[in-house]
């Protein structure tokens, strides 16, 4: 699971709303993946970051020199965007849990993909 | 209603195969490249033919390296009923518009092509003569020549009843070929990872089409399977995620659909399909995850949702279900246990993707979805329907005598306001579709059976 997809995912159990945003990552296996640098795309997906989401994750896994915040003319710098390429898109975990901040429910992460499955009775209706 | 004159005339060759989703692919292309779809002919039926004015060359040939039902473009020079109506019209022919592509620098080749007919050499060579009025300064290469001018003879579509005389002659310079030949290098027949409904490659790429695929986009299927959706909009530069209910499936496990195996091997997950092809890099993720309960957080990050929703035939139509539901009627998904219910009706299913897309595409998103239909009892009502997303396109595909597919096509009009909002209203427009939660029903009743039996005796 990539750092990306962390960003985007959210807990639907019942009652949680928009506090089962960020789901707390524990990662017991991790790789760095390389994946070729493509600043477009890059560019594109900064504005969709939720950045203290981010860096609450990137803090979790130990990952070094991690912007604080997308910086001022960033489509074009391509430093930042390769950092943030890496960060976002490069770093997989493979194995470890995604936590929901309200209700403590774990979502396992194996062979690096995560399982959001829930039961009727603890989705929200 | 006169076109402009700045627009240039083009003649498309279309493949005679999908022909209810070739317009839709066609238009949407050209929307993607700022182009407009605007002919003098405004319905195609089943011609192969078709005349458009296209502001420039440039967007004709972005066209063609997106489209797998078109084969070729030419810049049309000249058409007519007869070969006199094609000369007069090649007279009428703006000479500064051939004279860069005729000077005695360049090397150029004629070609003939028939259809629905055969020609002798001599005919051809006759036809080809004809045409030396042309102000051609060039010389003839046959082997790599600068351009190719093509004649191009309609015979009409009937093989049993072949005119004397064409319908229609063209003639035009050659542009460019489509991308049918993709249709053959994604064969699914050579691909490493395949589902019990892996979607033919051709379709796949028309599906991406439809949806405006286009490089760094993010594009969503949340019926993933195999991922075979995901390969072609892979092929066209987006990035992509996917998530499918049935954990094997997504991590690549478990009975394998190849003839001569029984197992999956490692080679068999979503990833090594994208490997494949080399297309990795453009591999998100994965998620095994309900679609009727999506875990994406509140947001806009979708550029298309493109997906083959089970229509519980080959495949069932699932969603979590409750630890009280009849034991006889849940599977437990392996890992963590959660009951996995298999009564969830086909309307849900539409109701719940429609709002998903409206919630979660970027406004102008498309999205691109099967919706199986028993054909006696369809009408045009059936199709889902949501304030958010405006009707493209759909077009069917049928099944068998009685029961088809019809590929719809919508695109985000409107900002998602609030999820409560849409629930009543959207509840009296499935209304019509109800009768479709039986479609598994329908496909399996005796009227099949019935039918099939009348369709065999009428035929001894």
């Amino acid at each position: 699971m990539k750092l990306l997809t962390h960003n985007l995912l959210s807990s639907h159990v019942r009652g949680v709303g928009p506090r089962g945003f960020p789901l707390r990552l524990e990662a017991t296996e991790v790789r760095i993946n390389p994946v070729e640098f493509n600043p477009q795309f890059v560019a594109r997906m900064i504005p969709k970051v939720e950045w203290a989401a981010l860096l609450e994750a990137a803090d979790t896994l130990h990952l070094i020199e991690v912007p604080k915040e997308p910086i001022q003319g960033y489509e074009h710098d391509e430093d930042f965007l390769r950092k943030m390429h890496h960060i976002l898109l490069e770093v997989d975990v493979l194995e470890g849990t995604l936590q929901c901040p309200e209700s403590g429910r774990l979502f396992p992460i194996s062979r690096g993909i995560p399982n959001m499955l829930l039961s009727d009775e603890e989705t929200e209706s | 209603m006169a076109l402009p004159c700045t627009l240039n005339r083009y003649l498309l060759l279309m493949a005679q195969e999908h022909l209810e989703f070739r317009l839709p692919e066609i238009k949407s292309l050209l929307s993607l490249f700022g182009g407009q779809f605007t002919s003098s002919q405004e319905t195609y039926g089943k011609s192969p033919f078709w005349i458009l004015s296209i502001p420039s060359e440039e967007i004709a040939r972005n066209l063609m390296k997106r489209t797998v039902c078109a084969k070729s473009i030419f810049e049309l020079w000249g058409h007519g009923k007869s070969p006199e109506e094609l000369y007069n019209s090649l007279k009428n022919y703006p000479a500064e518009k051939m004279i860069p592509f005729l000077h005695s620098d360049s090397t150029y080749k004629i070609k003939i092509h028939t259809f629905n007919k055969t020609l002798t050499q001599e005919e051809k060579v006759k036809r080809i003569d004809a045409l030396e009025f042309l102000p051609f300064e060039g010389k003839v290469n046959l082997k790599k020549p600068q351009h190719i001018f093509s004649i191009l003879e309609d015979y009409g579509l009937d093989p049993n009843r072949i005119p004397e005389n064409p319908h229609n002659i063209y003639f035009g310079r050659w542009i460019a070929d489509g991308q049918r030949e993709l249709i053959e290098s994604y064969s699914v027949k050579k691909r490493h990872f395949i589902g019990n409904t892996s979607m033919d490659a051709g379709l796949s790429f028309i599906m991406a089409n439809h949806g405006k695929v286009k490089a760094n986009d993010i594009v969503f299927d949340p019926f993933v399977g195999t991922g075979g959706l995901l390969i072609a909009s892979a092929h066209f530069g987006a990035y992509v995620y996917g998530t499918d209910i049935d954990y094997n499936t997504v991590h690549g496990l478990g009975k394998t659909s190849r003839k001569n195996q029984k197992w999956r091997g490692p080679d068999e997950n979503i990833r090594a399909n994208l490997r494949q092809y080399g297309l990795e890099k453009y591999y998100l993720d994965v998620l095994v995850s309900d679609a009727s309960k999506p875990s994406w957080r509140k947001g806009t990050y979708f550029d298309a949702i493109i997906t083959d929703p089970p229509y519980g035939i080959r495949e069932s139509i699932r969603r979590t279900g409750s630890q009280k539901e009849i034991p006889k009627g849940i599977e437990k998904c392996p890992e963590s246990h959660v009951p996995i219910s298999l009564s969830y009706h086909l309307s849900d299913m539409y109701f719940d993707l429609l709002n998903f897309a409206a919630e979660t595409l970027v406004l102008g998103g498309r999205l691109v979805y099967w919706l199986p239909v028993y054909t006696p009892e369809y009408t045009e009502e059936m199709v889902p329907w949501h304030p958010c997303l405006e009707l493209i396109s759909n077009c069917e595909q049928k099944l068998s005598s009685h029961t088809s597919r019809r590929l719809i096509t919508m695109e985000k009009v409107k900002k998602f306001e609030n999820r409560d909002q849409y629930s009543h209203l959207l509840s009296d427009h499935f209304l019509p579709y109800q009768g479709h939660n039986s479609f598994r029903e329908k496909y399996f009743s005796g009227v099949t059976k019935r039918i099939a039996k009348e369709e065999k005796s009428s035929q001894e």
